[in-house]
């Protein structure tokens, strides 16, 4: 488990390296290039606002600003568990040919969402100026909620990764499986619309304790709680550890299998 | 100085195909449900006890056929495998040169794809750079290096793949087969990079088909056969005792198609089946077979040996003066010799009920390649009695490539400073 921690950071280079092209094929060769970035996110909450805000009547206060707040985390999670659990399979030809730790792959895609989601952080401020809300000091907590969920979704990734390998349709089971987590998670409703006797199941969800996390640092401008964050921090190293431990058992077996 | 690359003992197994565990979730819960116990991981051995020592500054060489070991064995070194048993122990930066251009992205640029392909296989973000002139040069692309990859030719391609592999600077050389790359031009530059490295002292290991490549380019040859070490010394004795191996094994394999049940004889054009047989069948020919010079039945022959071609004949309803004939076709359809009895001059006599016919090539005058043998027996005004077309198959090698069908026995002469055609 520790050589696989060693070896991230000894790779570093070919990470930053595989990030680099990873961002920069996504969009080169589209007309909109790095626009996409903030589009898909835009039109998503432009769609949520007009049903739930305008048909739906849910009395939120900028309810825009709070869908968007959510949907940033939320993307940047779902489009690197999707990516990062297809890695390791997509770059077949390099696993098969050069001596590489493989956890590297996962971590390219998990790293390159982020630069994407800190990429449309600004524009998210950019709209509470616009729309009159306080941008508070809670901002500071941002870096700590994006560490616990960097290291989350790493772990989740490494593991789907491998796993990938061996059990192809994991990949459209996955998607499913987003696509369901997604409505559990307050994303688009806030937790305080929870009924209380579901409030503990909320608790299990560690994406609804952060995303709950960015929306209370940026939309609601108050540091979030604590607790809740710090059981999820554990949660995620533990992941991690898991995952770094199974991609040292399983690594060698993947030149062979895919 | 101490070796280079050491395996002892080193063995690999793989879980054959058949015997793979689920590849879908779907299908892994369906084993479950219906209770069905997976199947014993059946496992086929690439390798087996391998022991093998490349002494630092040595070009190694590895022949064999497909599937006896060989991409197995360099993959070990190049620690893309972990071996299953033993102990591998390989000193210093290790290039492996195993299909190149793997990683290059069609949409970025060439150059794009130089500096990503280098940091993956080892070198620093500014060794690269430092590098990058000397790679594209290497590879000739300079017009083209600004350019997605998508719109590179598969030769550009392996060029490219190739020079940043030869810029590694590795201590370790590994290569599976890429001698045989891009043209000429491009080819002597490789030549003269291996020389390069032959002189720098780094040590190589080279595997191929291309034999040829291992005795022009390797100071010692290891043959593997069946993920085991056959032989190991001095190229050309390796790869001697590899043809040899190799031919043997074709031979046997041709004599197969010799053993084969025989259609029964039919009138010509009757049935659309007996293509290859055909005739009236009051003489029928039986078991046919090709002897070397020691009476072995042999099919592979080297260019020039003397071969002799046996057949049986049963008589069915006496006939006279029959004509017995033979031909040589080449695989392509190509009519090399053909002739009989008669044309021979050869005078046939009372055949009997039953006896056999030999016929004995002193020299086999043909160019490597593959042929067939027609036999035949017919009347004297041409009808056949048996005609057996394109049934018995073998092969020619030689050490040399020279071209067309027939080896003209010739000598050469160089005069110099003659003053005419005639001295």
């Amino acid at each position: 488990m520790t050589r696989a921690f060693k070896e991230l950071l000894a790779y570093r280079e070919i990470l930053l390296i595989l990030i680099w092209r990873d961002l920069k094929t996504r969009y080169r060769g589209s007309v909109l290039g790095f626009l996409w970035t903030f589009l898909n996110p835009l039109l998503l909450m432009i769609i949520y606002s007009l049903v739930f805000s305008v048909y739906m009547r849910v009395e939120i206060h900028a309810y825009p600003i709070f869908v968007f707040a959510g949907l940033l985390p939320w993307i940047w999670f779902s489009s690197a568990m999707l990516s990062g659990a297809s890695s390791v399979v997509d770059s077949g030809t390099l696993i098969k040919r050069v001596p590489f730790p493989p956890q590297i792959l996962p971590a390219v895609s998990v790293t390159a969402a982020l630069v994407n989601f800190v990429l449309a952080v600004p524009l998210l401020l950019v709209f509470m100026v616009a729309w009159g809300l306080p941008i508070g000091w809670s901002l500071l907590m941002l870096p700590l909620s994006i560490a616990i969920q960097y290291v989350f979704t790493l772990g989740l990734t490494i593991v789907l990764s491998m796993l990938t390998v061996r059990y192809r349709d994991l990949q459209q089971l996955l998607a499913n499986v987003l696509t369901l987590w997604f409505f559990v998670t307050p994303v688009l409703y806030p937790t305080t619309m929870v009924p209380a006797r579901f409030q503990a199941l909320l608790m299990l969800n560690p994406m609804a304790i952060l995303v709950g996390s960015f929306q209370d640092a940026l939309y609601g401008a108050q540091v979030p709680s604590l607790w809740p964050l710090m059981l999820v921090a554990v949660l995620a190293v533990a992941v991690l550890g898991v995952a770094l431990a199974v991609s040292d058992r399983m690594r060698w077996g993947l030149a062979e299998e895919i | 100085m101490p070796a280079a690359i050491e395996l002892h003992g080193i063995c690999k197994r793989f879980r054959s195909l058949g015997g793979r565990p689920s590849t879908t979730l779907k299908s892994a819960a369906l084993e479950l449900v219906r209770g069905r116990r997976q199947r014993a991981r059946e496992r086929f051995t690439a390798l087996r006890d391998i022991d093998l020592t490349v002494e630092a500054g040595r070009a190694l060489g590895i022949v064999g056929a497909n599937g006896s070991g060989k991409s197995t064995l360099l993959k070990l070194v190049a620690g893309i495998y972990r071996p299953d048993s033993g102990t591998l122990r390989v000193r210093g930066r290790v290039a492996p040169l195993i299909e190149l251009g793997a990683g290059f992205h069609p949409e970025l640029t060439g150059r794009e794809n130089v500096v990503i392909n280098g940091i993956i296989l080892g070198l620093s973000q500014r060794e690269v750079r430092r590098r990058l002139d000397a790679i594209v040069e290497f590879a000739g692309m300079r017009e083209f290096i600004d350019a997605p990859a998508r719109t590179y030719s598969s030769g550009m391609y392996m060029r490219l793949g190739f020079a940043v592999a030869v810029h590694l600077d590795p201590d370790v050389l590994l290569m599976d087969e890429v001698l045989a790359i891009g043209d000429e031009a491009f080819t002597r530059k490789c030549a003269d990079r291996f020389a390069e490295f032959r002189r720098l002292g780094k040590t190589m290991l080279l595997v191929g088909h291309e034999a040829a490549a291992v005795e022009r380019w390797c100071d010692e040859a290891v043959w593997l056969d069946h993920g085991v070490i056959r032989a190991h010394g001095a190229p050309h004795k390796v790869i001697d005792l590899y043809r040899q191996a190799m031919s043997e094994q074709e031979s046997d394999a041709l004599a197969r198609s010799y053993e084969q049940p025989m259609p029964s004889i039919t009138v010509a054009g009757a049935t659309s089946e007996a293509r290859d047989r055909w005739g009236t069948g009051e003489i029928e020919i039986e078991r046919v077979r090709l002897d070397d010079t020691y009476g072995h039945e042999r099919y592979v022959y080297t260019s020039g040996e003397p071969v002799t071609i046996r057949f049986a004949y049963r008589v069915r309803r006496p006939v006279d003066s029959p004509v017995f004939g033979f031909a040589i076709v080449r695989n392509d359809g190509l009519w090399v010799y053909g002739t009989d009895t008669t044309l021979a001059k050869v005078a046939v006599p009372a055949l009997g009920t039953a006896g056999e016919v030999k016929v004995t090539i002193d020299a086999l005058g043909l160019v490597a390649g593959r042929y067939v043998v027609d036999v035949s027996v017919h009347a004297a005004d041409g009808t056949p009695y048996d005609y057996h077309s394109r049934r018995y198959p073998f092969s020619v090698r030689d050490d040399v490539a020279e071209r067309g069908v027939a080896k003209v026995h010739h000598r050469w002469h160089i005069v110099p400073d003659a003053v005419s055609g005639h001295p």
